[in-house]
């Protein structure tokens, strides 16, 4: 603190204004709440000047005190439903629900210009309200969202007139052959960004079109497949400024004239840094985007099925300043290694599976991940789907990458032990945490005893988020995890034996995290009311199959599922009726 | 050898309490204890009681592939979009002639019905009644009476076999089983 002593400088001295341009350097959320927690004063100038919120658990906040607390809010983020509820795991109407935020928004005048959303409920009447209410609406990005259709797009498309961004990534629309694009008044210049590559239903192309044409501080890109070769090449014609590019369908005729426009298109696009999408793709079609190649530092060719390794890797020869790769797993370990070779400075790889559930046919396995961290030192975040691992490669992954952040592994069967020994992945997962220090996301996989768990409580020491699946033998594996990672936020864990003891050794725990999620766990019904009787901190919800009613149900009885969060508003009053709230 | 993979895809099939160490049988024994506890349970109520019944079956059932609910862990946006993929792919089927030397009409196959070599020369070998060798990179179907061949891309007559499986069904025009004899000068020169 460079105030000196309280004699030479009375705090009371600056003028509330001076403190506010202080404070809008500070962007990090957790530094604002720091600030907040100093005294009243800077509380309170805090509270008035801040403008953007993020919400990890909708439920830890209702609208309204959030209103009360950050009236001058402008950019809000927030997240639904569990992180499993990805994976199907949790039933639809679970909860999650945009609409009752914006009616409070609407109703308190919050002038909200931004909004972030993950794993969300949004209905149309949600959007056309978002859009009715908020004159200077600038942002949308809505991530693994559902709920909505092409019409409630529609709604923001014509009233947002400031609109800067509409992202929409692996959201579930429902298409209602409406012309939403076409609903972007002609007034309407502003737009920045615009991904609607989740969308499946056919667009107005001539509507595209003219609302590229009319962008020209478009930047960020990401068309559908229902957007063709031809259109494309056009749509590059008129943004060459772009630096964020999805292609929809990418098949054409090679020896074609519209194939030769594009490549003119494309090598005039220089500014383009990041490139998606191939959701259709002629593999032959794919030398028209080399020449772009050597400035790409994202490629995501996470959903171009078409794409076979030896093309794959062609391609990745030309990308040698890429720094984050999304791919699908036909690139096979070989292709790995043409990666490790050429993208040196490589941070951040995704390799998801072509085949999932063909277990057999997986083409990449722990010979991929080895070539890739002895040939990029600079990977600090990973999410590996592949058919095996041994505990010898993770050893020497732990030993070529130190700076690991995230580090998700994901063996398609389950409980795979090391092939080579049929040992557990204990030793491997643990020369991991040994050795990044910095870790703070992890995933596992594979074969694993309590062992694992006694390392990552040991060393993990910076780790905020863990997913558990098929591990562990007892109680213990739990414990080692809750008494050692003490920057522990969110924990889920399914299908493995950890039970009331575990989930009841140290109940204040869960008050310094989010969330927990418990499924085809030991846990018992009496253990979880137990839980949400000594803290009401806590919400403690149970989550049922439709056929079970409160009644059939003794204590004894193991609970399918559990989530519990810390919230300051008590139980949610949108639950349906196959969540309980203990 | 690209194809070779393809046997024995028990060692990895995906299921819950797989044989081998004591820890996965004390999984699956604690698995199946977990589920007479929940019929004990409900067998006050008779209806819940048939409902769980049912999903009980259908946990201790051999689970096959696809089994395990929420695994592997990736979004239904993009396992849907998988599905779409394949189930387009599947619908639009990709038939080729098929000759056999000698034979007095030709066939036709749908390449996407296989998932790889093994499959497929096991269907020409039964649609042709003929026994086909065994494949290396180096001698081809070296002593077979019959040898695969097909006609790609370019015009050019290729040995069965040499290339993935992916890129053999998107370059295959023709298929051609061709007398051991007359095959001789397709070994490829190393």
């Amino acid at each position: 603190m460079f105030w000196g002593s309280r004699k030479t400088i009375d705090m009371n001295y600056f003028p509330d204004e001076v403190l506010e341009h202080v404070f809008d350097f500070i962007t990090s959320h957790k530094d604002r709440n720091s600030v907040s927690l100093v005294c009243k004063s800077w509380y309170k100038i805090e509270k008035y000047s801040r403008q953007r919120v993020f919400l990890g658990n909708c439920y830890s906040i209702s609208p309204e005190r959030l209103i009360a607390r950050f009236p001058g809010l402008k950019s809000l983020t927030l997240k639904g439903k569990p992180h499993f509820a990805d994976f199907n795991l949790v039933p639809d109407d679970w909860g999650g629900f945009l609409y009752p935020w914006i009616k409070a928004m609407a109703k308190s005048r919050i002038g909200l210009e931004e909004l972030r959303l993950k794993r969300m409920v949004v209905s149309d009447e949600s959007l056309e309200l978002l859009s009715e209410s908020f004159p200077n609406f600038k942002s949308l990005v809505l991530v693994s969202c559902e709920g909505f259709t092409t019409d409630g797009l529609a709604a923001i498309a014509a009233n947002c007139r400031f609109l800067r961004e509409l992202d929409l990534q692996e959201n579930e629309v429902e298409d209602h052959r409406g012309h939403w694009l076409s609903c972007f008044p002609e007034s309407c210049t502003s737009l920045v960004s615009l991904n609607f590559a989740c969308l499946k239903g056919e667009i107005n192309l001539a509507s595209l079109e003219r609302l590229v044409a009319r962008s020209p501080n478009l930047k960020s890109l990401r068309l559908n497949r229902a957007v063709p070769f031809d259109t494309l090449q056009r749509l590059l014609i008129r943004a060459p400024q772009l630096v964020d590019l999805g292609t929809g369908s990418y098949v054409h005729d090679p020896s074609s004239e519209a194939y030769n426009k594009l490549k003119a298109a494309i090598q005039n696009c220089n500014s383009i840094r990041s490139l998606s999408g191939f959701l259709e793709v002629a593999p032959c079609c794919m030398s028209a985007i080399y020449p772009i190649c050597e400035n790409l530092t994202f490629l995501n060719l996470s959903y171009a099925a078409g794409l076979q390794s030896n093309e794959l890797t062609k391609l990745i020869h030309h990308c040698r300043k890429l720094q984050r790769l999304w791919i699908l797993d036909c690139i096979g370990d070989k292709g790995l290694g043409v990666v490790a070779s050429t993208c040196k400075e490589l941070q951040e790889l995704r390799v998801f599976p072509s085949d999932p559930f063909d277990a057999g046919n997986a083409a990449v396995t722990e010979e991929g991940l080895v070539l890739i961290s002895a040939g990029c030192p600079k990977l600090n975040s990973l999410l590996y789907f592949c058919q095996q691992m041994t505990n010898a490669a993770l050893i020497t992954v732990a030993k070529n990458c130190t700076n690991f952040i995230r580090f998700r592994l994901c063996i398609l069967d389950p409980i795979k032990p090391d092939p080579v020994t049929n040992q557990p992945l204990d030793e491997g997962f643990g020369a991991i945490v040994r050795s990044c220090k910095g870790l703070k996301r992890l995933s596992l996989s594979g074969l694993l005893t309590d062992q694992v768990f006694y390392y990552i409580g040991m060393y993990a020491k910076k780790l905020e988020m863990l997913s558990i699946a098929f591990a562990g033998n007892s109680d213990k594996g739990m414990l080692y995890v809750l008494n050692g990672c003490k920057k522990l936020r969110k924990l889920e864990i399914r299908d493995c034996p950890f039970g009331d003891t575990a989930l009841l050794e140290d109940m204040g725990k869960y008050e310094t995290m989010r969330s927990l999620w418990m499924s085809t766990c030991e846990v018992t019904l009496g253990a979880c009311k137990v839980l949400a009787k000594k803290m009401p901190s806590l919400n403690v919800e149970i989550i049922n199959g439709s056929e079970q009613t409160e009644f059939n149900l003794d204590d004894r009885q193991k609970v399918d599922k559990m989530y519990l969060y810390r919230t300051l508003v008590g139980h949610r009053k949108d639950a349906p009726e196959f969540v309980w709230l203990l | 050898m690209a194809f070779e993979k393809d046997f024995n895809l028990d060692a990895t099939e995906l299921r819950l309490g797989l044989p081998g160490t004591s820890e996965e049988s004390e999984k699956q024994a604690s698995t199946t204890l977990r589920i007479s506890n929940k019929r004990a349970m409900t067998d006050m109520n008779e209806d819940s009681s048939v409902a769980a019944d049912k999903k009980c079956d259908q946990e201790t059932a051999p689970p096959t592939k696809a089994q395990v609910v929420g695994w592997p862990p990736i979004r239904s946006y993009r396992k849907n979009s998988l599905q779409t993929k394949k189930t387009e792919a599947e619908t639009c089927g990709m038939y080729v002639k098929v000759s056999m030397d000698g034979a007095p009409y030709l066939r036709k196959i749908d390449l996407k019905m296989y998932k790889g070599y093994p499959e497929l020369l096991k269907a020409l070998e039964d649609m042709f009644k003929f026994k086909v060798g065994k494949y290396s990179e180096r001698e081809g179907y070296n002593g077979s009476e019959f040898v695969p061949t097909y006609e790609d891309k370019d015009g050019d007559l290729m040995l069965v076999g040499d290339v993935p499986w992916g890129m053999f069904i998107n370059s295959c025009k023709r298929l051609r089983i061709m007398k051991g004899s007359e095959a001789r000068g397709l070994r490829c020169v190393v």
